[in-house]
């Protein structure tokens, strides 16, 4: 197994290292670098503007960059954490605790060290953990039918929004928004035009763009518009050659970036559970195992150095559910599946044997964008950090030009713009209703194919809902779906110590109206 | 009986049964079918049931739990001349990108929208759209060949 798998590699090499394919892997971190500096700028934004840019691309680089955005921008977010103590990134917002701290003792410079180290660290488990484990779960996954597909994407779902921040309740109402909103269009089976209202322009259904646009474009600028903070730029002083860390503080942060990695790694696999939980559990993980936990909150490198790698690790596992069985963990997986729909290929088992180009490629790109980010970051701290102080004022008008450009440029019709922002002034509604709106993606994108396979499951059982409890694997997703709420309505009910704790870490990160919206 | 507070989740439930409610019936309009041959409205329908149902939850629990939230509907310092310009922008964008081109359209929208910061002047907010203008010209119409005039009736 090791071996066909290092062949695969290296042909995953051979594909990432074409100069095309190259140039936009390298230019997707470049971006997603830069958007993870940015503070008020997320993935999932920039993500869904260049997606109509890629469309005349070949598949295999689109996918390429679109991914480099993703893991670029976390290199880029724990700048924004350490230096400025604001978590514009959600997955960072715990590497404020300790990195602004050591900011103001004069070692921001060793903690942003230690964060590209713990980063390389942690992405490479999470590559290495996606090589051996999707080709298996694959193997698994060609024995579903329509039953299993259906219960597996239920558990998606579930877990996509019970596990995420805020009310679970509200979660699950988003995860059925979202459903509804991929049922507008027509019927693939009939061709019923269903909640058109009459539009012609609805028929072919809402555009992945302009609702992922209008979420988290939109609605972000509604709700940060003069409600952002001025920027303290008063530590935020780096040099190259501040950025190395001693021996003795490598030593210190050595046990707690692998435990991170291994922390995380273990979060990825669990649907629902992003890198924002993990960097979170980690932090919490490694305070209770330290024999100096009064450290923590006051510069510790271990409280930067775990979750810093915990969220690495995660990133590169979340790519897992979403390849190898076609079930997105997050908003961003979200928008990829889509970006591979677009792009005619259609996610699932299938995916890693009919598309290897894609899957080995990307996987090796991972590599390859990896070093390249660690390359870029070293030498041009400098120029990010100055990067920091672009007041928002600049910022919004200029995204809000690429979000309408770019959904024009999806279909050359002015209606989507329109779309987007009826869909974002909806999206700022649910935002003041405590909604979260990531929900409604994974809804979205996974709605069609949810309707298809239930349809199909029934329709093979002649109507016996039943067929979802025989079937043994179908049960076991089912049962997991009842753990899942069980645990929700346990937690509701009893408040578990644990939950109090980590509620009260998270009551110690310093808000921001950015963070709502930018995972 | 305690004084009927109006709190946010009720708002938030009742939106979702509002939403749910609507779903179903429109989706009643649509055949039916049966479990074993769904036709298209059975999705439509069964989503909306559980999202109204959801949304009585929503607002249940609300009355269930003792937290005192009191929290409006609008943000502490609603900003409805920013919301205005934002809103604003994307108007124009499609207004002027439909009769007048490219150009006025980017324009319009980067300077309205800029103009809902509170500090932001209009000299400022010229200077940024002007910048931007240029930028976007460049980069989607000679890079990205994006079929958009940039002047209509004017051949740039």
């Amino acid at each position: 197994m090791i071996s066909t798998a290092i062949t695969d590699l290296y042909y995953g090499f051979g594909v990432a290292l074409e100069p095309h394919n190259l140039m936009y892997c390298f230019l997707g971190v470049l971006v997603g670098n830069l958007v993870g500096v940015l503070p008020g700028m997320g993935p999932v934004a920039t993500i869904s503007i260049l997606l109509p840019l890629t469309f005349g691309m070949q598949p295999v680089p689109a996918i390429l960059m679109l991914s480099g955005v993703y893991y670029g921008a976390q290199y880029g977010g724990a700048i924004c954490s350490i230096l400025l103590n604001l978590p514009c990134h959600p997955p960072h917002a715990v590497t404020c605790l300790d990195g602004f701290p050591m900011t103001k003792q004069g070692k921001g410079g060793t903690a942003l060290g230690i964060t590209i180290i713990a980063a390389f660290i942690g992405a490479s488990f999470g590559i290495t953990e996606m090589i051996f484990l999707a080709p298996f779960l694959v193997k698994m996954a060609l024995e579903f039918g329509p039953a299993e597909v259906c219960s597996l994407m239920l558990v998606g779902l579930l877990a996509g929004s019970t596990l995420a921040k805020g009310s679970p309740l509200k979660g699950i109402a988003m995860t059925v928004f979202g459903l509804l909103v991929g049922i507008v269009g027509s019927d693939i089976e009939t061709g019923q035009p269903r909640f058109t209202f009459g539009i012609t322009e609805l028929f072919d259904g809402v555009e992945i763009v302009a609702l992922a646009l209008g979420l988290f474009g939109v609605a972000e600028f509604l709700n940060s518009i003069n409600n952002t903070e001025t920027v303290d730029m008063k530590y935020a002083k780096v040099g190259i050659s501040d950025m190395f860390p001693s021996k003795a503080d490598l030593k210190k942060a050595f046990f707690p970036m692998i435990r991170g990695t291994i922390l995380g790694s273990l979060c990825a696999l669990i649907p629902g559970t992003g890198p924002t939980i993990a960097s979170f559990v980690s932090y919490a993980t490694e305070k209770k195992i330290s024999k100096t936990p009064e450290r923590f909150g006051h510069g510790a490198i271990e409280g930067v150095a775990c979750p810093e790698a915990s969220t690495h690790s995660s990133v590169q596992g979340d790519f897992i559910p979403t390849m190898s069985l076609g079930i997105p963990g997050d908003t961003v997986m979200a928008l990829l599946l889509g970006a591979l729909i677009i792009h005619g290929i259609v996610p699932g088992p299938q995916l890693i044997s009919q598309h290897a180009d894609i899957f080995w490629g990307l996987i090796a790109s991972f590599w390859i964008g990896n070093i390249l980010l660690v390359v870029l970051n070293v030498p041009m701290i400098g120029l990010w950090v100055k990067m920091l102080s672009i007041p928002y004022r600049y910022l919004y008008p200029s995204a809000m030009f690429f979000v309408c450009i770019g959904v024009y440029a999806a279909n050359n019709d002015m209606f989507q713009v329109g779309e987007t922002l009826f869909i974002g002034i909806l999206g700022y509604i649910l935002l003041r209703l405590d909604f979260h709106p990531a929900p409604i993606l994974l809804g979205f994108v996974l709605g069609p194919r949810f309707e298809e396979n239930f349809r199909r499951s029934l329709l093979i059982s002649r109507g016996d809902l039943t067929t979802f409890i025989d079937r043994p694997i179908s049960a076991f997703f089912l049962l997991i779906c009842v753990v899942l709420i069980g645990a929700q309505i346990y937690v509701w009910l009893r408040k578990p110590k644990i939950i109090e704790e980590e509620k009260a870490i998270e009551a110690q990160v310093p808000t921001t109206p950015y963070s709502e919206l930018a995972e | 009986m305690e004084k009927f507070k109006l709190k946010r989740d009720y708002y938030a439930g009742g939106l979702m049964i509002l939403i749910g409610v609507g779903a179903a019936v429109i989706g009643a309009g649509y055949k039916f079918g049966s479990l074993a041959r769904m036709g298209p409205g059975f999705m439509p329908v069964m989503l909306g049931i559980v999202l109204a149902f959801l949304g009585i939850l929503i607002a249940g629990t609300t009355l269930a739990s003792s937290e005192p939230d009191d929290a409006r509907f609008l943000p502490a310092n609603p900003q409805w001349f920013g919301w205005a310009c934002i809103i604003a922008g994307p108007i124009l964008f499609i207004v002027l990108g439909t009769y007048a081109g490219m150009i006025p359209a980017v324009f319009a929208c980067v300077f309205v929208c800029a103009l809902g910061d509170k500090t932001a002047t209009y000299k400022s907010s010229a200077i940024l759209a002007a910048g931007i203008t240029v930028f976007g010209v460049l980069l989607f119409h000679y890079l990205l060949a994006v079929p958009f005039p940039l002047m209509r009736g004017v051949d740039l």
